[in-house]
């Protein structure tokens, strides 16, 4: 694929969409010791309990990071101007993300031609667990 | 209720050595593919320097660093009621293997919604290299829930 360039691209195109596997203890575990976020209540069932889960759920960060893969699988990271999230619900163990996103504009910023992007990350259930925004700037 | 005196409380710096290992940890955790995140000839092709930080990644500096746990302890959260709400980065130079990042975070609004039965923290970063050059915003909304 090559990559986007601004008059390549049209308001309401869908980015490649990005399927993770479906959440598990390893990955949990992975990301807390990559990310440094040693929160023990994403993996330690022990604690989880005692905090009123029912198990050790995804780390917010977890959810935000596929969706960036999903931004520089589609334009390079140098190309990245802005990135924002806001968590909606819990990612639980087993939830199986669609990760997605969809050109919404088209415009000048800083002198810069970009794009911005609606990201969406739900579940197989179709529940919303992140939804997000972006500014792309491309050629 | 968390006390409004810490709007305006500046987090300790917090200094992050971007390491090429970590960063292949970071790739293997979030399951990323690409080789320009972990494999250094790569990276060069694609105009970087050394292996690129994702873009999430620089979020670790606080973690890290102990900030983020000192935070919560001094605003009397426990992470038994702690929710992460909302994310923001904005980027300006790229933060590659070998650079070291120094993030520095004020705690810029303290509110609450629903009678108090959640309370918002929002924190604000800037992110600057060895050069002194800023690499990026971050905005970060953590929530307490009652």
């Amino acid at each position: 694929m090559n990559p986007p360039t601004f008059d390549s691209v049209q308001v309401g195109d869908a980015l490649p969409p990005l399927q993770p596997p479906p959440v598990d203890r390893t990955t949990l575990a992975l990301f807390a010791g990559a990310s440094g976020d040693h929160n023990p209540i994403h993996i330690d069932i022990d604690v989880a309990r005692r905090a009123g889960m029912p198990d050790v759920f995804a780390q917010g960060m977890l959810g935000m990071a596929w969706l960036g893969r999903l931004l520089t699988a589609w334009a390079p990271q140098s190309r990245l101007r802005r990135f924002d999230a806001r968590f909606q619900g819990i990612t639980h163990l087993g939830n199986a993300m669609h990760c997605s996103g969809t050109v919404v504009e088209k415009l000048e910023q800083a002198g810069e031609r970009c794009v911005r992007i609606e990201l969406l990350s739900a579940n197989q259930f179709g529940q919303t667990k992140i939804v997000g925004e972006a500014l792309v700037a491309l050629p | 209720m968390i006390d409004k005196k810490w709007i305006g409380h500046e987090l300790p710096a917090s200094v992050l050595p971007i390491e090429r290992s970590r960063l292949q940890f970071f790739a293997k955790a979030i399951g990323e593919t690409d080789p320009v995140y972990t494999d250094v000839a790569a990276a060069r092709d694609a105009g970087y320097p050394d292996l690129p930080a994702p873009p999430t990644f620089l979020f670790a500096a606080e973690l890290d660093s102990g900030a983020s746990e000192q935070l919560l302890a001094d605003l009397q959260i426990p992470i038994a009621k702690l929710l992460h709400g909302e994310q923001g980065f904005s980027f300006h130079v790229a933060a590659c293997a070998g650079d070291t990042v120094t993030v520095r975070s004020t705690i810029s609004d303290i509110y609450d919604k629903k009678n108090g039965a959640l309370e918002f923290v929002v924190k604000t970063a800037r992110a600057t290299n060895q050069h002194g050059e800023l690499v990026a915003e971050l905005r970060t909304v953590i929530v307490c829930r009652h």
